[in-house]
């Protein structure tokens, strides 16, 4: 069984965020009361009840395929931090 | 406030017209800055629209929300305004389209005059996460005006606008409604379109309106809802006819489901009291009350918030620093360029829901918690779905206190979570819910009151609504 310290570091990995050693206490006091917290659900009978995924059930809406409307390539690098030309620019990947 | 009626009788009676409206509207938002309701203002365009409005009028070919004054919360994309969504990872983002209800609310005439301040992403209930500064309650600046669509709330209330657009995903419209007295109104899932609003939790966001009346937030559906073929969810329904239908509960018998003592008891005596005068009052012009069996309400919060945060990890992983918002520097080859643009670019609150959600989809964990709350979701649902089978809706506070003071909840989130007490249960059921002003408490702080009822039935909704809100004013 992990303790919430150990939870709080693998988590922290899994959504690629790092904290400071401070933030890092605050959080797991926080954690460990909040899942406490949310054990609540527990306390009910859920063996027998299917899980609701979505309230609007609606069917797959289709088209026809025809193109449409769509960005662009100036449009969907507005917004890039950076750029190069018709590319989004990055931090090379590759180590040496 | 300001009666988007009583503008439209002046402008008709030639007293005034919609562009010097809205040039007190721009002067009066300067005025008040310090409220920091507003992150972005459109003087030039809100003026451009009041004089097209102007035009219409006087050609007597007026569209629906001509003149009205509407503000729009931070996280619905703009094509002319940022969208920051309160963070410092969207500072500098523009969108290249508008939102399906902010393209609507510009078809219809309505004068888009600014963004506004949020919780960050909306996830707070307090208006304190913002990466630009807290929202001040209009009443008393050390009080919040509660949260997450915090800046569009003070807009109304404060009189800046006519109307204003949040958005609610376990209450964020109409618990800064209760705090600042005015109405706040939260449509059944799918009945407008989320197209362009920066999703945090999927299954639960809905667009809202506040207003300081129902004719107005009536007027304002009417106007943007309707199927949107951008939007997967959007429910395949004709737009409301809420105004046509306004005063169609105005004599009718009604019965109206209460909740048990044992579920308020916990709520403040100032909210206890109006919600006791409230019952007296309905009870006096012949409503019936039922005490409503509400099964599964211990599990409301926890169940949203397994939810909500699941959801948001996965919605907010988008936010990886290449294709838009903000980026870190990167100082050596080692820096993962994702990890420190994430950990830099949001807030705690953020971070605390990211971790949550991520905690709770995570391997061996899934069926204890996330399929537990799914689970949980039915129970609440068929709950809700027993209640209207006996009542025509549930009448219940929308928030457990009035406004509260900044920094009072802010290093527990628990307690923070558990202002959205009676809110959350709406938006896991889908149902619509409004919250109506019902007078001040002892403290003079506004205390708000919340109906819901049936999936779809938002026309019903609005026309108690309607006539509980004048029986609370006499």
């Amino acid at each position: 069984m992990e303790n919430t310290q150990q939870i709080v570091e693998r988590v922290a990995e899994l959504s690629r965020l790092s904290f400071s050693e401070h933030e890092k206490n605050i959080f797991e006091v926080q954690f460990g009361k909040i899942l406490h917290y949310i054990q609540t659900i527990e306390n009910y009978d859920l063996a027998a009840v299917e899980p609701l995924t979505h309230i609007v059930t609606n069917q797959s809406s289709q088209r026809d395929d025809v193109p449409a409307e769509c960005l662009t390539v100036d449009e969907a690098l507005a917004n890039a931090p950076k750029r190069n030309e018709t590319f989004f620019k990055v931090p090379k990947v590759l180590q040496k | 406030m300001r009666l988007f009626s009583d503008s439209c009788t002046a402008v008709n009676k030639g007293t005034t017209t919609f562009t010097t409206i809205t040039q007190d509207i721009l002067r009066d938002i300067d005025q008040r800055q310090s409220l920091n309701h507003f992150l972005s203002v459109g003087k030039d365009s809100a003026i451009v629209q009041a004089q097209q409005s102007d035009e219409r009028y006087a050609e007597e070919k007026p569209l629906a929300l001509d003149g009205m004054v509407v503000a729009v919360k931070d996280n619905l994309s703009t094509r002319n305004f940022p969208t920051t969504c309160a963070s410092k990872m969207l500072g500098e983002y523009r969108p290249v389209y508008d939102a399906t209800v902010v393209e609507r609310l510009a078809a219809h005439g309505a004068i888009i005059i600014g963004k506004t301040n949020m919780d960050e992403f909306a996830m707070g209930s307090s208006g304190e996460n913002s990466a630009f500064g807290k929202t001040l309650h209009p009443l008393n600046g050390d009080y919040v005006p509660g949260g997450s669509s915090s800046g569009s709330a003070v807009a109304v209330a404060a009189g800046h606008a006519h109307a204003s657009l949040g958005s609610d995903t376990g209450g964020s419209v109409r618990q800064p409604a209760a705090f600042c007295g005015i109405v706040g109104y939260k449509p059944s899932y799918g009945r407008l379109s989320r197209y362009g609003l920066v999703a945090f939790a999927s299954s639960l966001d809905q667009v809202g309106i506040f207003a300081p009346d129902i004719p107005t937030t009536a007027t304002m559906m009417d106007a943007l809802s309707g199927h949107d073929a951008n939007d997967a969810t959007s429910a395949n329904l004709a737009p409301t006819q809420a105004m046509a239908t306004l005063d169609e509960y105005a004599n009718k018998s009604l019965t109206i489901a209460v909740l048990p003592e044992e579920i308020i008891k916990d709520c403040s005596p100032e909210v206890l009291e109006v919600y006791k005068q409230c019952l007296d009052i309905l009870q006096d012009n012949g409503i019936t009350l039922l005490q409503a069996q509400i099964p599964a309400n211990d599990a409301w919060i926890p169940t949203y918030y397994v939810l909500a945060t699941a959801e948001a990890s996965s919605n907010l992983a988008r936010f990886d620093g290449i294709r838009y918002g903000f980026r870190a520097e990167i100082n050596n080859d080692d820096d993962d360029i994702m990890t420190l643009t994430r950990s830099q670019g949001f807030g705690m609150e953020v971070k605390r829901r990211i971790m949550l959600g991520t905690y709770v989809l995570s391997a061996g964990h899934y069926d204890a918690y996330y399929k537990k709350a799914q689970q949980a979701r039915r129970l609440i649902y068929d709950g809700y779905e027993h209640i209207f089978s006996q009542a025509d809706a549930l009448f219940l506070p929308t928030t457990p206190t009035t406004a509260f003071k900044f920094g009072e909840k802010l290093n527990d989130p628990i307690a923070m979570y558990l202002s959205d007490y009676f809110t959350v249960s709406a938006n896991l059921a889908g149902i619509p819910a409004i919250s109506i002003p019902a007078g001040n408490a002892a403290n003079g702080f506004p205390v708000g009151m919340q109906l819901q009822t049936s999936l779809f039935q938002d026309e019903r909704l609005l026309s108690i609504a309607h006539r509980f809100q004048q029986l609370f004013q006499s």
